[in-house]
Formats: structure tokens, sequence, C-alpha cells
């Protein structure tokens, strides 16, 4: 049988607030074990969470962008259940009315465009986290609990089960994580936990209305992961039904190591939350001044910018839409473009020389060294006749490893182009007298030869010559043999 | 005269005029208390050192010539579940004995910026939940006009130390009346402020939608005194009310003619002792001779408020409780795993009463009850706070019992479902989060005290003062001190 796959997605994305959502303690990363926490996030009798107003402008800015309906009454409530990691042994988050509802992001795959529809966006806080001296909590002698991380404000974005394949998927959460980066409201990096997926999915014969059962995999930390994933669980839920069995709702983990999802529990034993209003802190009201004050201060988001980049930039729909997949990557774009027009040009040295050093370093486009308007020096350089295309691309690497101008490091290395037609036709004799065999082909009309030649004086100038110039004076020489 | 039997204003009098020093005044208390306090055991906590320093510096200010404020140097006790930084907090509960928190409530906080002196932490039911004061891990607290009698809960302690002149006054706190009914029990002052009024930041929670810090004091005046101190928004606590609060001292008239009074009667006759009924009656016919105007009137709502409150108060205690998990601090008992570490400290540290109301809760709270229980409860809530609403429009107050009985015999009730019912007359303020006093009103045959309770809309404590201040100042019922041949 033919089945069709059913994904919906919940999301979890750290704000990047300073401060935890209901204390003063800071956010960051890295600090010794529970060094930022204080008697509120450590949930300690008597303290009292009060709502950090930054993090429900974050929640509204990120729904905004998503297109979301922004509640003008909306509440917390304790999420209640018992867990070494969690200070009170409730969470508090949203449950019937969250800040945002009923938004979409829209996609574009190989199958075309398509609109997802995101059906909630709720503040929560985050949990500490525990470190077993064993395997896990069961089976381990102690445990240490770490809560720096408790009380680090988080957003749950829950997808509608509009998406039918992996490419969806994928398509879905760059789009999620670049609108995120866009509106400032988090680093989104899955790497550092600060973007967390969980995937919902099922299968159900193609033509059928009525969604099968779903499993749910939960905490997937790469977009690697959230793409085997859903390959995976695609193809065990197809064994199951294909050789007649159920598929058992359930909530599964993913081993990253074996490539396989495991049974974590199933429905029969889900938790039983209890819900119920947050007496510790007032609704939630929201006006429509405050809204729309919010909605202006959102920069361009990356949909709107990549058409603009295609329209007014001439950029191709796969340049436009890799440079405005990242905030960062979009505004160095922009950077350069300030400085300089040829924006193929610019398309083109981001996507092949920048991207693969910052792949191949495994940094973050914030960290990289060049500055835009030295990245636009640089392409200036090679227009003028400067430097070669293949010099350029060795002044870049150096750019990128110190961060120097362009014209320093092609002055400290003496790297200039030699467009010097005197000291060129030495060099063009001279390679003409040492290969004889290539110049009679070229005669008896093997063009490919001229191509050998060339080679050969680029070479012996080491790169330094200037190509086009060496072409003609390569040619005039033949031609007069 | 005795000085631990004066008032705060009378005392502060004294202190000003360098009649007494505050070393002396918290001496003397601390002497009392070392003297008969192992019968009250209205203490969990005395803290004699930070007393005497603190009664220290305040008669070194005094004797440099500054001015003080009227609660400096004198001698008061807190509720054990109000956090006092470094200092023992325990509910008197074995899953926090010897917890010392790191913080001080904000009530403490304004405390010490009078010059408040500390005696120590006094006794309650465990986590404020019951209302003898015999649901202490620790003891029983004894009724200082008999040592047979409970002295109310859940603020016992607070209210047998005030009574007893263990303390000048006291704070307690007030879920669903434990202020009140011990303060009517004991024969003294007790208020509940309106929600929001006072920070309950500091305050460990039962409820946090009822709780409600209050003073439990000598008389109208005290309590306007400490009202004073402890009223006033406070950023740490979203709940609390940014109101422009009054000086309460300001409402003792005396004068209460063309007060509207209404005497409510679902607050009367069935299930109330006659005894107290009749002194209700009095107090309102008291009222009306000093030209009030009293009227009889009707809250339709209130015989469903006990059922309400004892779904919304266990379902949010259940959740507030949660914590006490064995993990951070408190009592922690060893099991081979995680589940039987918490099953385990749950099961030793909190007592009957705590237990029944957690599993009250998180029955009511369960999917499949949350809408019969818990939501209609919350609908309830809204109903008499209606019923609230409309008797406010047309009455500035309302007249009632604190409770339906003097204080009841120790041990005498056994039965749970009895026991909630005596908070009948006190839950419904809780539950609309309006003020309400109890105020002392002549003794019953026994020679107990029997407390009057006067209700009025939210922010309307000067007027239960007023009304209050015009019936002490009238009569001699409101001023009663235990036959200390008997009680103590």
């Amino acid at each position: 049988m033919e089945y069709e796959v059913v994904i919906g997605c919940e999301v979890h994305v750290e704000l990047k607030t300073k401060t935890k959502i209901f204390c003063s303690c800071p956010t960051d990363f890295g600090g010794a074990p529970n060094t930022h926490v204080c008697p509120v996030c450590l949930g300690l009798p008597g303290t009292l969470p009060v709502l950090n107003k930054k993090v429900l402008e974050y929640a509204i800015k990120a729904g905004l962008a998503m297109n979301c309906e922004i509640a003008h009454f909306s509440k917390f409530d304790r999420k209640n259940y018992f867990y070494p990691d969690l200070t009170k042994a409730y969470q508090i988050s949203q449950f019937d009315l969250p800040i945002c509802k009923n938004g979409y992001i829209d996609i574009e795959t190989s199958q075309g465009a398509k609109r997802i529809g995101i059906t909630r966006i709720h503040m929560e806080e985050d949990a500490g986290k525990l470190v077993h001296q064993g395997a896990t909590i069961t089976t381990s002698a102690g445990s240490l609990a770490d809560y720096n991380r408790a009380g680090v404000p988080l957003i749950e974005i829950v997808s509608e089960p509009d998406m039918r394949s992996a490419e969806d998927v994928m398509a879905f959460l760059t789009n999620l994580k670049a609108i995120i980066e866009y509106t400032g409201v988090s680093d989104a990096r899955m790497e550092q936990g600060s973007l967390r997926c969980d995937v919902n999915l099922s299968l159900r014969p193609v033509g059928q209305e009525v969604f099968g059962t779903r499993a749910e995999i939960k905490n997937l930390n790469s977009f690697r992961a959230v793409e085997r994933v859903v390959k995976y669980e695609i193809e065990r839920q197809t064994e199951i039904l294909e050789a007649g069995g159920k598929v058992v709702q359930e909530t599964r983990t993913w081993d990253d190591g074996k490539g396989i999802t495991l049974s974590l529990r199933s429905k029969e034993d889900s938790d039983e939350y209890r819900y119920f209003p947050d007496p510790d802190l007032t609704p939630i009201i929201v006006t429509d001044a405050y809204i729309e004050e919010l909605r202006a201060s959102l920069p361009e988001m990356p949909q709107v910018k990549r058409q603009r980049m295609m329209e007014e930039d001439g950029l191709p729909a796969y340049d436009a839409g890799v440079i405005t997949a990242s905030k960062a990557l979009a505004d160095f774009y922009d950077g350069v473009h300030a400085h300089y027009n040829d924006t193929k040009k610019i398309s083109n040295w981001i996507m092949v020389e920048l991207l693969a050093k910052v792949n191949a370093e495994g940094i973050e486009l914030a960290d990289v060294k060049i500055r835009p308007e030295q990245m636009a020096a640089l392409l200036k350089l090679i227009d003028a006749g400067e430097i070669s295309g293949k010099i350029a691309k060795k002044v870049f690497g150096e750019m990128f490893a110190t961060g120097k101008d362009a014209e320093a490091i092609i002055k400290e290395q003496g790297l200039v182009q030699i467009s010097d037609e005197g000291a060129l036709k030495e060099m063009v004799a001279a390679v003409v007298e040492a290969n004889p065999k290539s110049v009679e082909d070229y005669k008896a009309g093997k063009k490919k030869a001229m191509g050998f030649l060339v080679g050969q004086i680029m070479k012996a100038s080491k790169g330094q010559a200037n190509p086009a110039v060496i072409n003609q004076l390569l040619t005039e020489k033949l031609d007069s043999m | 005269m005795t000085i631990s039997r004066l008032t705060i204003h009378e005392l502060h009098e004294l202190l000003v005029k360098k009649e007494i020093s505050a070393v002396e005044l918290t001496r003397e208390h601390l002497d009392r208390i070392q003297k008969l306090d192992g019968d009250v055991k209205a203490y969990i906590t005395v803290t004699d050192q930070l007393a005497l320093e603190q009664a220290k510096a305040v008669d070194a200010k005094i004797s440099a010539g500054e001015s003080i404020g009227t609660l400096a140097g004198i001698p008061m006790a807190v509720k054990d579940n109000l956090c006092t930084k470094g200092i023992n907090t325990t509910c008197a509960s074995k899953m926090l004995d010897g917890f010392q928190p790191q913080y001080s409530a904000t009530v403490v906080h304004k405390l010490q910026a009078e010059n408040a002196i500390l005696l120590g932490k006094a006794n309650m039911d465990e986590f404020a939940m019951g209302s003898t004061t015999e649901n202490s891990a620790f003891f029983a607290t004894k009724n200082p006009w008999n040592a047979d009698c409970v002295p109310g809960g859940s603020s016992g302690g607070s209210a047998a130390a005030v009574a007893a002149d263990l303390a000048v006054y006291s704070l307690g706190s007030d879920t669903g009346g434990s202020i009140r009914q011990p303060a009517s029990f004991c024969g003294i002052v007790g208020l509940k402020p309106t929600y929001g009024a006072v920070s309950r930041f500091g305050l460990i929670a039962f409820a946090s939608s009822l709780d409600q810090i209050g003073p439990l004091a000598k008389d109208v005046t005290d309590t306007a005194l400490i009202l004073n101190a402890i009223t006033g928004y406070d950023k740490q606590d979203s709940t609390s009310a940014k109101y422009d609060y009054p000086d309460y001292t300001k409402a003792l008239t005396g004068d209460v003619k063309g007060l509207r009074i209404g005497l409510p009667k679902e607050y009367l006759g069935e299930g109330i002792d006659p005894e107290v009924e009749a002194q209700v009656r009095a107090a309102a016919a008291k009222l009306e001779e000093l030209g009030a105007v009293v009227e009889e009137c009707s809250l339709p709502y209130t015989r469903y408020a006990m059922p309400a409150y004892y779904l919304i108060a266990p379902a949010e205690a259940s959740s507030n409780l949660g914590r006490y998990d064995g993990v951070r601090y408190g009592l922690r008992v060893q099991a081979k795993d995680v589940v039987d570490m918490f099953c385990d400290t749950r099961k030793q540290g909190f007592g009957a009463e705590v237990k029944r109301r957690i599993m009250l809760g998180t029955y009511a709270l369960s999917s499949g009850y949350y809408d019969a229980y818990y939501l209609k409860a919350l609908k309830v809530r809204n109903l008499i706070k209606q019923d609230y609403d409309q008797a406010f429009a047309k009455y500035d107050c309302l007249i009632a019992p604190t409770a339906p009985t003097t204080a009841l015999h120790k041990g005498q009730n056994q039965d749970p479902l009895a026991l909630y019912k005596g908070d009948i007359c006190t839950i419904p303020s809780n539950l609309a989060g309006i003020p309400a006093l109890s105020l002392p009103y002549g003794l019953d045959k026994n020679q107990m005290p029997i407390g009057v309770q006067l209700l009025g809309k939210a922010f309307a404590e000067p007027t239960l003062l007023q009304v209050a201040y015009a019936l002490e100042q009238n009569t001699t019922l409101t001023r009663l001190k235990p036959n200390q041949g008997k009680g103590l």
C-alpha cells in the first residue's frame, strides 16, 4: 500500500534575554554549576515569580514574525510533575491561553511553495540539568543537579501536522530558525541547545483523511538528527504497517550513535500534569498599541528579503535562499553590497569561498574576522586587475585567518598581478622556447596546447601574471612563428 | 501594672518617655517565655540573642535623641511560615525542620526597618493546614484561657503568644480563617487584610490565591499601627496591589454614625452556637445604639463556600508542596532510587492532614475531574464575590461570627469534615479576597472568649477598624484577659 507521511513539529527556542524569566539571574552559558541561581529560580519556600517583560516582548515578536494572532488576554499555568531538575515540582508554562496562535511559515521545496501552519507559541521556563554518575537516573548511585538553566526563558512553537516529507521538515526548520534569528529573540543554535525540536510523525494510506497513530520523537538537537529521524521513522512505521501491525502511540527517543529511535513511554502511562492557572502570576494583558509597536520594530523577514534580492539585485532564487537563510549571512551580503555593486559576484564569493571556510573551520558567522567592507575592497581589486581571481582566493584565505586588509596582504606577500608587457614577453618567450612540442601541436591546430602553455607561464609567474595579457602576448608570439 | 500586659501604643509612650528601655521590655517578655511557654508552647524557636541585640540598638537610638517609630523596641512574634533569614523557618513540619532561609519575608524586612524586636517563631498547624494547632509536627499549643482548649489555628502560636502576653503582637497568615479564628478563640484582635495589600514574598505558600499575612494584636489601635507597617506594594510579589495605602490610625474616630451595617443571615442560625450568635447580635445592637444603621441581609451563595474552598485550597497546596521532594533542602529520606526517595521523603516528612489535602487537591486537578471540581469551584468563587459586591453596594460593613463556637477542647474533633465546617464563617472572605477583622466581644458561660467578625469590601480596612474601634471604646467586652489562675 502507498502511505502518506504526516509530520508536525514542536520547537523549543531559548530566548536571548539577559536575565531569567521570573528572576534576575543571568542566562549566560558556561557558568560554574549553580552559580547563576537565586532563591526564586531554585524555588525555595516562600519565593515568588515575577515575569521578565522582555520575555513577553520576545514571544510576541516571534509570534508576529510567524504571522500569529497575539492574545490580548493570556495567562501562565503550572505543569506539575516530579523530577529533580525541576525546582518547584512544576514548570510555569502556558496551557489553554497561549500568547500567540494561528500563524504560519511559508516554505519552498522541490514540490513547490507550501504554507505550514503554526498552531500556537507559548512561553515557559527551562529546567535544570542533571549529570548522572551512571547511565540513567534510576541506575545511578547519585546524580548532580545544576540549576543554572532553571528559569531560562523558552518559547515553544507548535506546528500544524502540515508536513509530508523530510524535505518539508528541513525547509520548515530552516525558515523557522532564520525567522527567529532575524527577530533577534534567540541565537537559535541547535548545536548549543538554544533550538530543540520534537517531531510528531504518523502514516496513513494515501487518500485517507483520518490521521494514523503517531509517534513523538523528543529532544532532537541537530538538523541532521531531525532529517535522519524522519527518514528512520517513515521506514519503521511503514514496516510495521506493511506487516499488518499497528503503530503504538508513544514517545520515542533518538539514539544518534545507532541511528534508531527507541520507545520512551507509551500513551497509557503518559504524564498527568494537573495543569491549572498559576495563582502567583497575574493574567497577561496586551494592548493593540503594544502589539503594533512591536510589529513596527521587526526587521525585514527572510522571505521578503529573499524576494527583494531576486528582484532588485538580480540574484538567482538559489543564491537568495542560501544567503537569507541566515541573518548573519544576509547582513554580511548587505554590508558588502553597500560598498560594491556586482551582486552576483558577491553572492558567489559568499557562497563558495566564505561558507566553505566557515564550514571547514566550524565557526559561527558572527566570529568571522573579515568585515564586509574588506570583502568589497578585495572584489574591487580583482575588477581593477590588481590581482587575479586565483591570487584573490589566496588573499581571501589570509584575510579569513588574520582579518587583515587585502591590500596589506598583497603588499606584504608581493602578490600584485604582473601586467607589464615587457616582463611578461620574456616569460612568454622562455616558455615557448622550452616547449617546442606544444608549439608544434598548436600550429597543427590543437587549440588545447594553448591552455597548457598559458598554464606554464602562470606557473612561472607564481600566479601573478595577468591572464588576459598573457593570452594576448602568447597568441601574438605563436602567430608570428 | 505588668508591662507585658500593655499594648504597642502604651509601650511606645513609655519608651519615648524613657520610663522603660527596650532591653527591659524585651527581657520581661523573654523571662515570661522562659517561665510560661513550657506550658503554652506558643513558640517553636525563641530568638533571645537577636531580640536583645535589636533592643539594644533601639535603646541606643532613644538615648541618642533620635525619634523612633511606634513599633520600635516592641517585642513581637511571627508565625513560623514566614521566612526569617538565618533563623529556623519550619512551617511546623518535619519536612522543614532546621530549614534556615537565605532571605526574609518582605513583612519581616518591613518590621525590621521599623526596629521591631523579634522574639521568635510561633507554632502553627503544619503548613498552615488546620484550625487547632494540633497539626504541628512538634507539639500542640494550649489556649491561654483554658489549657484544655486549643488556641485555634492555624496561627495558634501567634494568637496564644499575644493572649498570654508572651509577645505584644504577632503576625499570622490567613488562608481560610487562620488569623481570625485563633484570634477569636484567644480573645484578641486579628485582621486578614485585602488580598494583595500585604506582600506574600517570603510567606511559605499554602494556597497562593487565598493566603494573606496579617496582624494579631491586643487592641484595635495596635492593629492599625501594625497594618501601617506591613501593607504596601512589593515588586517581588506579582499579586501585590498598587494602591494608595492610607494611615490606618486615621480611621480610629470612634464615630459610626450613619454607617450602614449588614447582618447576613447565612452566618447565623443553624450550626452557630447560640451564645456566639447572641454576642454578634449584641454587637450589632451596640453599633445601632452608636448611630449605625443595622439591617439583616443575605449572601445566598455562602453555603457553597466551604466545598469550593476545600477544592481550591488543596488544589493549590498540592502544587505548592510539590517542591518538598528531598532533592535540595529540608528532609531527605535515602532510598534505592529517586522515585522512592521522593515517596519516602514525603511519606515521612508530611503529617496526616497535609497528606489528606495534597491528595484532595491532586484529585481535584486530575484530568477528567478538573472541570467537575476545580473549575466549578472557581465559578462558585466568582458567585461568592458577586454576593459580596451586591452586599457592599448597600452596606459599608458586614457583621458576623468569626467562628461557630468558642475554643474547642483538645482532641475534641477528630472528624476532619466537622473541623472544616468550623471555617464556614471565615472562608468566604478569603475566596473573595476581602478584608475581615475578628474582635473579641465578651465571654461564653465557660469564660471563653467570643469573636465577632467585621467584613468589608476590598481595601475597606479603615471601615473595619473604625467600627471595631467604636465597639472597643464603648464597651468593656473587647479587651479581655485570660483568668491567669486557670489558664496559665
